[in-house]
């Protein structure tokens, strides 16, 4: 276990560097004048060397490089080029929002897809209830195709525009938090719960569940006790990779729905040529999915002693 | 693959795909001026008899563009998946022609890359590239060549172990032509098939970027650009909103359903077999037996696999039940033991009250299991303390501590050397003779009346056999309990039960002492089988005993006796009238026309 956590954490630190350099390299890899594109091409020469000076664009590469990352290590990340306030700043909050809408999406996969799926798999074993099995499969595999921002749309339609239940965008209070946490976790919800419901299906199949039925147990620990911890490192997997790919999926849904955090603000920043800014919050949110895919390796290392991640 | 087009919804979807593909072909040339056509007077307007999905904001009609967008919508796609795959594939394929060093670093790259998100690649790109389609159809590619790059390498790895290319490099045909002539060939289908679903992903991707701002930019426009330009509207003209989101939604359901049924199409089906008839057997009742069966049927619907079985039990004895793969006596035993799948018939009954009648906890006290294959009867992921110990808190509800000292004293009569050592073990460290000692511990929990042993030693070393069949019998003797000992292996029945059933095709056809076994048999099924047991004094001169033919599937079952194609004594009667159970002697029972003496 240890010399595992030690690989891994030692593949966490390779990955985590190649994002430094990609993040750092970004702005130099910007085909002709970056600095010159933002401020507009009226701006006066000696505004956009006196900016150039204060981002140490004017400096040799290793030297800009060291202060990059000497800057990051004191939460420096450097001044936003549109609004000229620091990067943290502009971040600081959002980053809360962002990671509000991840964690709370992420409860909710985690929450309602291994019991829906535990219980699909039960009630359709043996070929028993074709109608549930049909049900359960045709509308999960509708809900895990249909993208988060187009699922987000139509959710603002039902529920904001036409039943008026729920705020149509913005963050205002705990109503608003409902639909972007439901766009951002509906399709993982369905897909987690149809790996779940296989997974449990090969587990009540095995013999240790006739030999746990032979013991009369009472359903409630047959399946907690005896099935449950059986396909959890399969269903951490999935949900760890999922997690991950939430991180990608806030920046779709919150600008489907105007919300303040780091996804609106990367997508602006892009748009109105705020390198400064887009290389921030692309640095953060990729090292979140790092972050996030080696905390999972480790613990499901941890869960399950036999697991096959060690020796991959 | 031909056959998965066939299903309904491999059809389906194939023929919406080239309903979109047709639309991108002729779109623009029908509606490509009727979307462009700006009308000042008609701006924003809801839906109408003539704009039935509205107008946008410089007037033009919302239905034409969104048919019109088809085109650049799948284009783009396309292209994206041409890419993944064009940088995929033979990035994939490296390793396996690479020299060992050379796979090493290319399935290092492979793995960091699978691990990095794709929107935040797209968005990276966009920056660098400058935002639009370019950059969309670039990044959506590169982001998902991984994927590729991962298939290709596994299907490569398990092409490169094979015969075929093991041949291949013995005549040393070259790492290019090892390649392309004999690795990507075989592995062509599940890599169409991986772009079916890539191509759906790709496009679902670029639309998200197209809404985003970040993918196709004005003039052009595609699905995700004409959600962008409606969703602000919602209010207004949600119309508008409709059109693209209908699109983008069946586009995607359009390539995954038919990746789905092409992926089906490689997979086996089931094959459900026909009726057979049949008839319970007569059953006779002799009182203060402990188990007492008759008519005992299990059936998968339609065909019955264990066709009216009687037997009982005495307390303290032990029961063989003998009988080839298939012949229904394992089924018979979880039927016992109110396990068995299927639909079970006949009645069970323990010291003369039904089986299904009794509790949870007086059938799980007074009934032990113990399987065939100890390393997948016990449960991986709990300590073997635990799986002991829950029988008596759940049944007895004794308190942890109290079934814990009673697991220890069950685990010490089975004979396992530091038992509180194992009691904190999970069942992945044991050997396979020590697991199955832990499984009879277990079922000894709730101090059995009767022991149900499905082939208990079949999954284990010929030594450690005997040590089990001996720990049996000596448990047997010190408790009382009765004993059904499951087994193929006529040698072991023999010497460790009193009394033998010989079951075939689902029928008991022959009952006798085990000591009657060599010298008293009379079924010719069972005197076959005698015969076909070798020993140490076997004259190896002569082939090995065997019966001819084989055993009938249970679908296969009519009227007459099963076994009577196989048997040499069988006349015309065989194979009209089934043979009932008959009294031979005091101690025996057959059910042959022809019973031999």
């Amino acid at each position: 276990m240890a010399r595992f956590a030690a690989r891994r954490l030692a593949r966490l630190v390779v990955s985590l560097v190649v994002l430094l350099v990609l993040s750092f390299s970004m702005i130099h890899l910007i085909p002709g004048e970056p600095v010159r594109a933002a401020l507009g091409p009226r701006a006066p020469q000696s505004l956009v060397d006196a900016r150039r000076h204060e981002l140490y664009l004017d400096r040799p590469v290793p030297e800009q490089f060291t202060h990059y990352v000497s800057g990051l290590v004191t939460g420096d990340m450097g001044t936003s080029l549109v609004s000229n306030l620091p990067v943290s700043q502009v971040i600081g909050e959002r980053l809360v929002n962002t990671a509000a809408l991840v964690a709370l999406a992420f409860a909710a996969i985690m929450g309602l897809a291994v019991p829906l799926g535990m219980a699909a798999a039960i009630l359709t074993r043996d070929g028993g209830h074709r109608g549930v099995e049909v049900a359960f499969t045709t509308g999960t595999g509708f809900l895990a195709i249909v993208p988060e921002f187009v699922l987000g749309v139509a959710l603002v339609w039902l529920f904001a525009v036409r039943l008026g239940w729920l705020p149509v965008a913005g963050k205002t209070g705990p109503s608003s938090y409902v639909l972007p946490v439901a766009a951002l976790s509906i399709g993982s919800i369905a897909a987690l719960a149809r790996i779940v419901r296989v997974e449990m299906l090969k587990v009540l199949a095995e013999d240790y569940m006739r030999a746990a039925r032979a013991k009369r147990l009472p359903a409630r620990l047959e399946y907690l006790r005896h099935a449950l911890p059986n396909m959890l490192t399969a269903t951490l997997t999935i949900g760890g990779l999922l997690l991950g790919g939430l991180v990608g999926g806030t920046v779709l849904v919150e600008n489907v729905f105007a919300w303040p955090g780091l996804g609106t603000t990367v997508v602006d920043s892009v748009v109105q040529q705020d390198f400064a800014l887009a290389q921030a919050v692309i640095l953060l949110l990729g090292a979140a999915v790092l972050v996030i895919n080696a905390v999972v390796d480790l613990v499901l290392g941890m869960l399950d002693p036999r697991s096959t991640i060690m020796a991959a | 693959m031909r056959a998965a087009l066939r299903t309904p919804a491999g059809a389906l979807s194939l023929a919406a795909l080239l309903g979109f593909v047709v639309l991108a072909l002729v779109a623009p040339l029908l509606w490509g001026s009727r979307a462009a056509q700006v009308d000042v007077s008609h701006l924003l307007e809801p839906g109408s008899a003539a704009h039935p999905l509205g107008t946008d904001a410089l007037g033009r009609d919302n239905l034409a563009r969104v048919l019109v967008a088809t085109r650049d919508s799948l284009l783009l796609a396309v292209l994206a998946t041409v890419v993944a795959a064009g940088i995929g594939i033979p990035f994939g394929a490296l390793p396996s022609v690479l020299g060992r060093r050379g796979a090493r670093a290319a399935n290092a790259l492979i793995d960091f890359s699978v691990a990095f998100p794709a929107l935040l690649l797209a968005i990276f790109l966009a920056v660098v590239l400058g935002v639009g389609a370019r950059a969309a159809v670039l990044a959506i590619g590169i982001a998902s060549a991984p994927s590729f790059a991962r298939l290709t390498q596994t299907l490569a790895a398990s092409v490169g172990g094979s015969d075929y290319v093991a041949a291949a490099r013995v005549v040393d045909v070259g790492r290019w032509r090892l390649l392309t002539r004999h690795v990507l060939p075989n592995i062509a289908e599940p890599l169409i098939l991986n772009t079916t679903i890539a191509a759906g992903y790709a496009l679902l991707a670029i639309s998200g970027l197209s809404f985003l701002g970040l993918g196709t930019q004005p003039p052009d426009y595609d699905w995700g650009r004409l959600l962008d330009e409606a969703l602000p509207r919602i209010y207004v003209t949600p119309e508008a909103v409709l059109g693209p989101v209908v699109a983008i939604v069946a586009a995607g359901l359009a390539f995954n359903t038919l990746g789905e049924a092409l992926a089906r199409g490689t997979a086996r089906r089931p094959v459900r077999r026909p009726r057979a008839g049949a008839a319970p057997a007569a059953a006779i009742s002799p009182s203060g037996t402990l188990l007492e069966v008759s008519g005992l049927t299990v059936s998968f619907d339609p065909v019955e696999v264990v066709r009216g079985v009687s037997l009982t039990v005495e307390p303290g004895e032990i029961v063989g039940i003998v009988g080839e793969s298939g012949s229904g006596k394992s089924l018979t035993a979880l039927a016992i033991a109110q396990l068995a799948p299927g639909s079970v018939g006949g009645a069970v009954t323990l010291w003369g009250r039904g089986v299904a009648e009794l509790s949870r906890r007086e059938l799980g006290t007074s009934v032990a299991m113990v399987f065939q294959d100890p390393g997948t009867s016990l449960n991986p992921a709990l300590r073997i303390g635990r799986q002991l110990a829950e029988v008596l808190e759940v049944h007895a509800g004794a308190p942890r501590a109290e079934a814990t000292a009673v697991a220890l004293d069950r685990l010490r009569s089975v004979r396992i050397a530091r038992p509180e050592a194992r009691m904190a073990q999970h069942p992945h460290e044991l050997s396979g003779g020590m697991r199955q000692r832990v499984m009879i511990a277990m079922g000894l929990m709730g101090e059995p009346d009767l022991i149900i042993a499905d082939e208990p030693t079949s999954a284990l070393d010929v030594t450690v056999q005997q040590q089990i069949l001996r720990l049996l019998d000596g448990l047997s003797a010190d408790s009382g309990a009765a004993v059904i000992f499951i087994s193929h292996d006529m040698a072991v029945v023999a010497a460790l039960c009193g009394r033998v059933l010989v079951m075939y095709a689902g029928r008991v056809v022959e009952e006798l002492d085990a000591g009657a076994l060599l010298a008293g048999a009379a079924h010719p099924y069972t005197r076959a089988l005698v015969a076909s047991v070798p020993d140490m004094a076997a004259d190896r001169s002569q082939p090995l005993a065997t019966i001819p033919g084989r055993p009938p599937e249970p679908g296969e079952v009519g009227d007459g006796c099963a076994f009577a194609p196989r048997c040499a004594f069988a006349g015309a009667r065989c194979f009209v009238e089934t043979p009932l159970l008959r009294e031979l002697g005091a101690r025996q029972r057959v059910a042959c026309w022809f019973p031999q003496a």
